[in-house]
């Protein structure tokens, strides 16, 4: 069998009783790769968020499901073991944590008791992914994104990515602040995910990612709802030609959640 | 104010135990006069920390001998876990009770004129050495009626020289292991560091004593000449029982360096004060300590550097974690006095909270009499960051390893300075310990 599937319907969350999300329905199989765009302030890190259970967003009405099972009522770290992972847009800094501690500790949540991973197993892998996305050794010692420039945050995610294998990723703006070689080396590794056992959902701004990524799907996200659905052709036309036609096709004024809210 | 002054001890036990030790004249009469002055000194009055019903006088003193053995395969796990067996400091002391279980000094170090022995044997063969610093710039008698009661009753401790341009490389080990569960440590930990010396010194305190009352009253004093530097770990682990007073204090000459990594783990209440002077120019200090509160214990620690010559430069770190009802001071005191020009004075004092009930206070004190100086400060009490938590969850952590990760990272910085990885596992253990 192919591999898991994420399902979003009629999603609305609120941050601190206002409501972003107001009825995203998406759905993310294995082997598929979507794309998510739209202006800013449209509500696409907040689905990120909601997803993974950030603590300020609350969930008011709407379902999310994993292979059938709720999402909603699995805390952070069970959404984590049971197959979802999210690059985010702004990492924390863990001080006094070396990255390698961290990655190990990640890996072994996932392993029963007595079958935690071998060091050199461990490192093997380890520096077979350092070396694809062409980070300096020393970063494994360094303290989790302590002092990390943007690019290295982005990169160490990716890392992370690799590392933990999830069934379903979601990237939120992994593009961002990213120079064009940067983007290039970020890309392989997320191409490298590809197969029919992981699905993945990018966030973006630009179309510039899609063009080393080739997403399956497009969304464009307006209001804090999935607008228009298409392939990798809607987001050659987003480049082209922005999102005033969308707008105009859909009566929309205003895109954003702010104002409409 | 009048002080309670029935001392279960006399003048005639004073002078009784100092000849059962052989110890030279003046250490007796030393010890007589501390005596009587403990009776009208008064308690330390730790900031914001009331220890007047803490225990100070349920204890036994007598001097008890540890069981000597000739390979520390023969001692307890519990005591092995301080050292790497395979990979053993090759210049180690362990302090059973009162007296020396086992002990090694290499012969390269003996041969350098290096001295590493427990306190009763320096004051017999080393006595000029030890009248000379002992209890004279560093700690005095009379500072209160605890530091008195250590000078009259000390029961305990080493003393360590280094000669002129002698650099140890390999740290020097030293284990107090308060075996009997009622016993008192008045222990002295001696250090003379010559002129372009070097050492690294490690120490563990280690007792069992949960139910029984007893008391460890302990005085350090580093002496740090021209140039010399000086290393020093320590690794308290108390057991609930004893109540802790310990005065932890070096005096640092031009161009030396003082360096103190503690790590502070009693179970007990305890006042922990760590004091360095820099009175040579260029003379520099770090004092790095971290702790963990849990239960209901109390604890009071101030780490101060008093900068006395110029360009010298001062570094505080405090780090604590609070658990349970457990109630914490820390006070870092930078002080550049007058005439200390181009001193540099900083300090960082941070405590995590875990629970409502626990209490932490960083107080961050700068007092400076000079004015062509840099100094700063940063001080935080706070509880762990929910979006750090967030973020390590969401790789799969559960609650207790993601904060587990917080913590060992928060208290890092002095946990890595710890000189011997075995002591740096047993203590990275104790934190764990402690913090579950």
């Amino acid at each position: 069998m192919s591999g898991s599937v994420l399902e979003i319907k009629n999603l609305h969350v609120s941050i601190e009783d206002k409501e972003i999300l107001k009825g995203v329905n998406l759905t993310i199989k294995g082997g598929e790769f979507h794309a998510i765009m739209g202006p800013n302030g449209t509500g696409k890190s907040t689905l990120a968020s909601a997803i993974m259970g950030h603590p300020k967003y609350e969930v008011t009405e709407g379902s999310i499901t994993l292979d059938g099972e709720d999402v909603l009522e699995m805390e952070v770290d069970e959404r984590a073991r049971a197959g979802l992972f999210l690059a985010m847009q702004y990492p924390s800094e863990i001080s006094g944590v070396t990255t390698s501690d961290f990655l190990r500790s990640a890996i072994n949540a996932r392993r029963e008791e007595g079958d935690e991973v071998s060091l050199m197993k461990f490192i093997k892998q380890l520096d077979k992914d350092l070396d694809l996305l062409e980070i300096d050794q020393n970063m494994a010692t360094r303290y989790l994104n302590e002092g990390f420039s943007g690019g290295e945050k982005k990169r160490n995610e990716i890392l992370q990515l690799l590392q933990i294998n999830p069934a379903i990723a979601i990237l939120d703006e992994i593009d961002s602040g990213l120079d064009i070689d940067a983007l290039k080396i970020v890309s392989k590794g997320i191409n490298k995910m590809r197969g029919e056992n992981f699905g993945c959902l990018m966030i973006t701004h630009y179309q510039r990612l899609l063009n080393y990524i080739t997403p399956d799907f497009v969304h464009v996200m307006m209001q804090g709802r999935v607008v228009k659905s298409g392939g990798p052709e809607l987001a050659k036309r987003l480049e082209a030609d922005g999102y005033e036609w969308i707008k105009e096709e859909l009566g929309i004024t205003d895109e954003t959640v702010e104002q409409n809210a | 104010m009048t002080v309670e002054t029935k001392l279960p001890f006399d003048k005639d036990y004073i002078e009784q135990f100092s000849k059962d030790r052989n110890e030279p004249a003046w250490m007796s009469e030393l010890r007589v006069s501390a005596l009587s002055q403990a009776n009208t000194l008064e308690m330390p009055k730790p900031d914001k920390t009331n220890i007047r019903n803490w225990n100070f006088k349920t204890f036994k003193h007598e001097f008890t001998s540890g069981q000597a053995v000739n390979n520390t395969t023969e001692l307890p796990e519990e005591i092995q876990a301080y050292f790497d067996e395979e990979n053993k400091a090759e210049n180690l002391l362990i302090q059973r009770n009162h007296t020396v279980a086992f002990s090694t000094l290499s012969e390269d170090l003996k041969n350098k004129g290096v001295i590493f022995t427990d306190i009763f044997t320096a004051l017999n063969e080393h006595n000029d050495l030890v009248e000379k610093y002992y209890m004279k710039e560093a700690v005095s008698v009379d500072q209160d009626r605890l530091t008195a009661l250590h000078a009259a009753l000390m029961n305990g401790g080493i003393f360590i020289y280094v000669p002129k341009n002698v650099q140890i490389e390999a740290p020097i080990q030293a284990i107090f292991w308060q075996e009997d569960p009622e016993l008192a440590l008045f222990n002295h930990v001696l250090i003379v560091a010559e002129e372009g010396s070097s050492l690294t010194y490690l120490e563990n305190y280690v007792s069992h004593n949960e139910e029984q009352k007893t008391v460890a009253n302990i005085v350090t004093e580093v002496f740090a000449h021209d140039n010399a530097q000086v290393a020093y770990g320590a690794v308290d682990h108390f057991a609930a029982g004893t109540t802790t007073y310990v005065n932890r204090r070096g005096v640092a000459q031009r161009d030396a360096k003082i360096n103190w990594a503690l790590g502070q783990m009693n179970d007990g209440n305890t006042v922990s004060e760590n004091i360095t002077y820099l009175l040579g120019d260029n003379a520099t200090s770090e004092a790095k300590a971290v702790t963990v509160g849990r239960g209901k214990q109390t604890q009071n620690f101030t780490s101060s550097i008093r900068q006395f010559g110029k360009q010298t430069d001062a570094f505080i770190l405090q780090r604590g974690v609070m658990k349970g009802s457990a109630t914490t001071i820390f006070n870092a005191i930078g002080k550049i006095e007058h005439g200390g020009s181009k001193s540099n004075s900083e300090q960082e004092s941070r405590v995590l909270m875990l629970s409502e009930k626990a209490r932490g206070d960083a107080n961050p004190i700068l007092l400076i009499d000079e004015d062509d100086v840099t100094a700063g400060h940063a001080a935080s009490v706070g509880r762990v960051d929910p979006l750090q938590m967030y973020y390590l969850m969401s790789r799969g952590l559960t609650k207790e390893e993601a904060e587990r990760l917080v913590i060992h990272g928060f208290l890092e910085p002095v946990v890595s300075q710890i000189p011997i990885e075995s002591v740096r596992k047993q203590l990275t253990q104790v934190i764990e310990r402690k913090v579950n």
